[in-house]
């Protein structure tokens, strides 16, 4: 648990989030607010460099590292609405600054206090969601940099228990990647394709009205996979559940 | 550069694309890597200190690694005192040349072979067929793998990508007499019989190793079918060849590393077979060749030694980071071109083949880090494949679309204020391509949209809507 009931925290919604699903970014400032946090969204974030890291451009990665470090390093915390992103903060600029004697200390103390947002409310703030409720079956897939780079596993499925009516079903594979990896699902998009098919088909079979997840880009692979097949799971991110956003549109629907 | 797969191939997307496209490949792939998974998942189950000999097999590797000069001159000696004749290959050539006029020397007829990988690295198969020489496979894979003129598709199960009925057309044509039923028990006792009087009759028997152990002089051998016995004992003639990678300190040490090589390749404790080859046969001994010949082979492995991809020394060929591997699952060996396939092999093909040429194989990775997470020597085989990624972008090898693309976004993604027009300005233009919340095609983003649907953009970015409701609290603008 944290040592102050009260942190400041930097919020980073991250470029798909801004982009794509606002919500998401709404449900995290929502639920940092109800753990007691005091949350700012500071203006100079855009993305956390993770396509430019993941295709080779070092350079670029590495000065999107050191904006995204100027802009947060003034928080208590950092916290993010994705185990991906904040795995690239984490892990990959300590790494990818290790050898700039100015950046590289600013980078591990950056890495030190970010977070992925269900493991900072269970973990550090000791927060359980209240009077919740959702009449439905649902299905959780492990996205892979939070579950193998940050730990994410207990923590979401312990937020998730307390949320009133929502039955949880396991699902086969649960812990093996839907294919999205970035920038690899439009490079290599056969391949892509052919292990996001067989994720949509473990989903299908598991007959939950919902899919959940912790990172909308593997949301978005997994949606897009499930709505062109004709199944009709609807998709949130866990933290939409969790914030009671879940009787509104789920990805992919108007409203 | 390596003679193992010299000669043009379909780029790695069509090799792809026609994997992908063979549902027969695909039963076999789900089969035997599905085997092996659940039977690894049971064995790390039931050995709890797994990851304390994780650390112990890291240490071992990273400790001769920094030290390998030291061990293989001990080997070396120790090796030479046995009787054995240690030779050393700078590269593939020179190792292909050193087992080649072994083999004219002896004036061989018949060469038998138990699996190698290090002898595919090589181009083993091709230089003896090059020089007259027959040779013969015995392990029962590779044994298919010859019958079907083809390369393994798997470091441990070199035939994984054919299934039994496809092994059982096989041998209907390629044994005399062909097996009489097509049950597994049968096809075997078939190929032991075709096996049975080459072992006897081979002049020279050639094995790898997985394990060269520096205070004995001993190569190891271990295998589950006894084949690596009859392939090195009966022949007059034993040569060895084994990466420099694979030298251990001792006999302790070769056994900390099988702990985890045989759980993490098909979940057993150990194999059927290991075996230590000291030497020559020496007076009194009841069997045993007249000559050993250890050839130890670099090729790339000293300059790995001294880059970002040193940590890949580490690697015990058990196979397991493939087994795991998404995308390995899908489109099978062959397709990544290499002598190794998987995450391993995405790492050794460039060392091995040149970056221009298989700078897919890295990038066809979705850095999801199962394999990591299941490497018994903790190898980080998703931070290894990024360095390929930054040295193809460093070499200018990476597509010009991409580079392009990148390089624009990135422009965007350093100015905030510029980025937060563009992105206004672009969720609105996309919205424009879809109804009804979802977009089916988009311009630029066909390798999405072929195969799934694009959630439309809610319209405004979060951003937008957030410094819009700041605004009406009277809060920071």
């Amino acid at each position: 648990m944290s040592g102050q009931p009260n942190p400041r925290v930097g919020l980073f919604v991250t470029c798909l989030v801004d982009a794509i699903r606002p919500g998401i970014g709404f449900s995290a400032l929502q639920l940092l607010e109800e753990a007691g946090c005091r949350v700012e969204v500071p203006e100079a974030q855009t993305c956390c460099g993770q396509p430019a890291l993941n295709s080779g451009d070092e350079k670029d990665a590495a000065a999107l590292a050191r904006q995204t470090i100027a802009a947060f390093e003034g928080f208590d915390y950092v916290v993010l609405p994705s185990g991906s992103c904040a795995g690239t903060i984490v892990h990959g600029y300590p790494e990818l600054l290790a050898n700039d004697p100015v950046w590289a200390p600013r980078a591990r103390t950056l890495a030190a206090k970010t977070h992925e947002i269900t493991g900072f409310l269970v973990d550090m703030m000791g927060f359980r969601p209240k009077g919740r409720r959702l009449a439905a079956t649902a299905t959780y897939h492990d996205s892979c940099a939070g579950l193998r780079e940050l730990g994410i596993a207990a923590q979401p499925r312990a937020l998730l228990a307390d949320v009133e009516g929502l039955e949880m079903r396991g699902l086969e594979g649960n812990d093996v990647c839907c294919g999205f990896g970035g920038t690899f699902c439009v490079k290599y998009s056969d391949i892509s394709n052919a292990i996001v098919t067989e994720k949509a088909e473990a989903i299908e079979r598991t007959g939950a009205d919902i899919l959940l997840a912790g990172d909308l880009g593997c949301l978005m692979n997994m949606a897009g996979k499930l709505h062109r097949r004709g199944a009709k799971t609807r998709c949130f991110h866990t933290i939409e559940v969790l914030a009671g956003r879940a009787d509104g549109p789920a990805i992919g629907e108007e409203g | 550069m390596s003679g193992a797969h010299a000669g043009a191939q379909a780029p790695f997307k069509d090799r792809a694309t026609a994997a992908l496209a063979d549902k027969t490949l695909k039963i076999a792939i789900d089969r035997t890597t599905g085997n092996a998974e659940r039977k690894r998942a049971a064995a790390v189950a039931a050995f709890p200190e797994f990851e304390a000999a994780r650390a112990r097999g890291k240490a071992i590797k990273d400790h001769v690694i920094a030290h390998l000069d030291h061990y293989l001159e001990q080997f070396e000696r120790n090796a030479t005192a046995s009787g054995a004749k240690v030779h050393w290959a700078v590269d593939d050539a020179g190792a292909r040349a050193i087992v080649t006029r072994i083999c004219l020397e002896a004036k061989a007829k018949l060469v038998t072979r138990s699996k190698s990988m290090l002898g595919e690295e090589i181009g083993l198969p091709h230089a003896l067929a090059d020089a007259g020489i027959e040779r013969v496979e015995t392990d029962l894979a590779e044994h298919i793998i010859q019958l079907a003129g083809e390369k393994p598709s798997h470091i441990v199960w070199p035939a994984m990508h054919r299934t039994r009925e496809q092994v059982a057309e096989l041998f209907k044509t390629g044994h005399r007499p062909p097996p009489a039923a097509e049950d597994p028990a049968t096809m075997v006792q078939s190929a032991r019989r075709e096996l049975r009087t080459k072992f006897l009759s081979a002049d020279i028997g050639i094995s790898g190793a997985n394990f060269l152990v520096a205070d004995t002089g001993a190569t190891c051998t271990v295998t589950n079918e006894g084949n690596a016995e009859l392939t090195t004992t009966p022949p007059r003639i034993h040569i060895v060849t084994a990466g420099i990678e694979k030298i251990v300190p001792s006999t302790v040490h070769a056994f900390a590393l099988l702990r985890l090589l045989v759980r993490s390749a098909t979940g057993g404790e150990l194999t059927q077979y290991t075996t230590f080859h000291c030497g020559p046969k020496r007076p009194g001994d009841a069997d045993g060749p007249e000559e050993m010949h250890i050839v130890l082979v670099d090729n790339g492995r000293t300059r790995m030694l001294a880059d970002e991809f040193r940590e890949m020394l580490r690697c015990i060929r058990c196979g397991a980071c493939m087994n795991h591997c998404v995308v390995y699952r899908q489109i099978g060996g062959h397709a990544y071109g290499g002598t190794y396939p998987g995450p391993m092999g995405s790492v050794l093909t460039p060392v091995l083949d040149g970056l221009a040429g298989s700078r897919d194989l890295p990038n066809a990775c979705t850095m999801n880090g199962r394999c990591a997470e299941v490497c018994p020597v903790g190898i980080p085989l998703p931070t290894l494949l990024r360095a390929w990624r930054i040295r193809s972008w460093r070499e200018k090898l990476e597509p010009g679309a991409l580079r392009v693309g990148i390089s624009l976004w990135a422009m965007l993604a350093k100015r905030p204020a510029l980025y937060r027009l563009a992105s206004r300005t672009g969720v609105r233009a996309i919205r424009m391509f879809g109804k009804a919340g979802w977009i089916s095609r988009l311009p630029l983003a066909g390798g999405w949209t072929a195969h799934r649907d694009m959630p439309r953009p809610k319209g405004r970015t979060f951003m937008e809507q957030y410094r819009a409701e700041q605004a009406k609290k009277g809060g920071r603008p």
